[in-house]
């Protein structure tokens, strides 16, 4: 096998950022020469729903020291296979979990990551943002040894496979685990306290970014947001500063938005903002560098200060406002 | 607790971005530049642990001469001491080799703990940190917002993703990646300022630390994203703009 991608689970099911890896694993040749790999203490439903897949065979790797992730277990088995097995390529989804453990992984044999790809091109080079998305890099890997790469969320087109006639061939792998090697104890995953607002099914979402520069001029998109009957959002550097609640936090480490009007004011655009507000059905993004990554998704731009630009346009919605009321009354 | 932080220095959040000539990197002449943002609240971490249990706090970092700069400011933070890794050719070393020079620095130092930003702001790797701890064969743990010493080690929370948190419990020595967020930053007084200046930076070249430099991934060419989606930009003063997004989210888009 020449290729292999390492899929994650959420809940008991094959997360679909594992599906794009595999997606861009394609880029790399076809898929009789792609093994898909299972990792935890039982891994028999994943490897079957995997099986279903464009892979030419699944490789479970279990052990009882495997079922809670910790970043030494799974690093010392896939060390172990990938040792056995050497592969030309090992693909990952660029998740929090492979962000914890693959560059160790990828360390101990000697190789680098490339972390975060959002692109394949000829050689192979691959594509990764660089300063916050403003610029991209081509990056090549040179030297013996597998190459390693991870994607990023989105960047490969992937649907879960639909049942196949034939399942791909499943082998299993067990590592050589020892409990004293796994020097972590983790703990269960907890949520924050308690939500208040929902901004999952508000309309419209104004969202202030690092723009704003100061607490008090919050007040500023307080008002449009109240002119525009909207819910406030941030991005995280807002809520980091304590400027508003991590509750209105949106993106990869906050909420997940998909609101028919968001309304981005002063927040560049990285792509862990992006990936929790790109879904929404109208994007207006206020920003004052005509090259900020957020007018990448925006159907509809205002270059220029938003300390100009966003009283301004509180102003406009009014003036609408009453123009509709007006209408009414005397229609 | 004796802690190191390595501290990295990148471009000033509102510093143009121009593409050098030779379209490998940018052009750096015209630069401003600042402490990655989470190696801040690496930082601060480490400033509370001290405060809170004694030990000393010793800031690392790679970089040509400019770097001292946000070395200072480390300084007057309150660290004890740093080291400088001075090497002009950051750039052509990938998170292998610059972990390297980072752990080979780091080693004799002995410490309990050593923290790292999560993430660059300028390559944006999110992975020397890990690798450090690799090649030092400590144990870690990522993306931690808080530290608490137990018996036993650490006890330190983790982000998730989408709002998940959890705990996860570490001998030491052991390094932690921190995320921005789990405090809240201090100001440098002037008292701070004044002090830094007497404070030790020693300086190590990448030979002397003897970090072995054989890249084996490169950045070949940097380039402006091509844009895929065609956005309409509204023009004119900011009233004249306001107005037009208004009309144009009323009737085209219908979202008011
Ligand atoms: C693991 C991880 C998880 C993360 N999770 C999240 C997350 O959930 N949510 C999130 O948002 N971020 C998250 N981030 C952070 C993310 O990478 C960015 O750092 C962050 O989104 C930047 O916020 P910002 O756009 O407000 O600030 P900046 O990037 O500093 O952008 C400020 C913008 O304001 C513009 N501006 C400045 N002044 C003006 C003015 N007067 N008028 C108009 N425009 C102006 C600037 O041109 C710039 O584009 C995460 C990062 C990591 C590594
Ligand atoms: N040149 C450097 N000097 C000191 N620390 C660094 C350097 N490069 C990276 N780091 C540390 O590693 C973290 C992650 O960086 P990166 O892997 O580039 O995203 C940063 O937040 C720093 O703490």
């Amino acid at each position: 096998m020449s290729v292999f991608v390492v899929l994650e689970e959420s809940g008991g099911r094959i997360r679909k950022a594992s599906w794009e890896a595999l997606a861009a694993a394609l880029c790399f040749g076809r898929a009789e020469g792609i093994a898909a790999i299972v990792i935890g203490a039982r891994t028999d439903a994943l490897a079957a729903e995997a099986a279903a897949g464009t892979v030419g065979k699944v490789i479970r790797v279990e052990h009882p020291l495997l079922a809670q992730y910790t970043a030494d277990g799974f690093s010392l088995a896939l060390q172990q296979l990938i040792q056995n097995e050497r592969p030309a390529q090992v693909v990952f989804p660029h998740t929090y979990q492979v962000r914890d453990y693959a560059p160790a992984l990828a360390c101990r044999m000697g190789q680098v990551l490339i972390g975060d790809v959002v692109g394949i091109e000829e050689g192979p080079r691959f594509v990764r943002q660089l300063m916050q998305g403003r610029l991209n890099g081509s990056y090549s890997h040179s030297g013996n040894g597998p190459c390693f790469i991870s994607v990023q969320s989105g960047a490969f087109r992937a649907d879960p496979p639909e049942t196949r006639p034939t399942p791909a061939p499943i082998t299993t792998f067990t590592p050589a685990i020892e409990a004293a090697q796994i020097r972590t104890q983790p703990g269960k995953p907890f949520r924050a306290s308690e939500q208040t607002v929902d901004l999952g099914s508000a309309q419209r979402i104004v969202s202030v970014g690092r723009g704003i520069k100061e607490a008090q001029n919050l007040t500023l998109v307080e008002e449009l947001a109240a002119a525009l009957s909207a819910e406030l959002a941030a991005s995280r550097p807002i809520c980091d500063n304590g400027w508003l609640p991590l509750e209105r936090q949106v993106g990869s480490s906050g909420q997940t938005v998909a609101p028919k009007l968001y309304l981005a004011v002063g927040i560049s655009g990285a792509i862990q903002h992006l990936v929790g507000m790109k879904g929404s059905q109208c994007i207006v993004a206020i920003n004052k560098d005509p090259d900020a990554p957020i007018f990448e998704v925006a159907d509809y731009g205002i270059v220029g200060d938003l300390f100009e630009v966003v009283p301004a346009l509180t102003e406009a919605v009014m003036a609408a406002k009453q123009q509709a009321n007006a209408l009414s009354d005397t229609g | 607790m004796k802690i190191v932080v390595a501290i990295k220095q990148v471009p000033g959040r509102d510093t143009p971005l121009r593409i050098a000539e030779n379209s490998r990197w940018i052009d750096e002449s015209e630069m401003q530049w600042a402490m990655n943002e989470p190696d801040a609240y690496a930082l601060e971490e480490a400033l509370l642990l001290k405060e809170r249990d004694g030990g000393e706090v010793i800031v690392v970092s790679a970089g040509p001469e400019r770097v001292a700069s946000t070395i200072r400011e480390a300084l007057a933070l309150g660290a004890d001491r740093a080291i400088h890794i001075v090497c002009e050719d950051l750039r052509r070393r990938d998170a292998l080799c610059v972990a390297r020079l980072l752990a080979a620095a780091i080693k004799p130092e002995k410490p309990d703990l050593v923290l790292t930003g999560l993430q660059s702001e300028d390559l944006g790797l999110g992975q020397t940190g890990v690798i450090v701890a690799e090649l030092l064969g400590l144990p870690h743990a990522t993306m931690v917002l808080h530290v608490e010493r137990i018996d036993s080690g650490l006890s330190v929370k983790r982000e998730l993703e989408e709002g998940w948190f959890q705990s996860i419990e570490l001998p030491t020595p052991a390094l932690l990646t921190i995320q921005s967020g789990g405090n809240k930053l201090r100001y440098a007084t002037l008292m701070g300022i004044k002090r830094a200046r007497t404070k030790e930076l020693r300086t190590a070249s990448a030979p002397e630390l003897g970090a072995e430099d054989a890249p084996t991934v490169g950045l070949d060419q940097i380039s402006v994203p091509k844009k895929q989606k065609s956005t309409q930009i509204l023009r004119g003063t900011a009233k004249e703009a306001a107005i037009a997004l208004v009309e144009r989210l009323k009737t085209e888009a219908r979202v008011l």
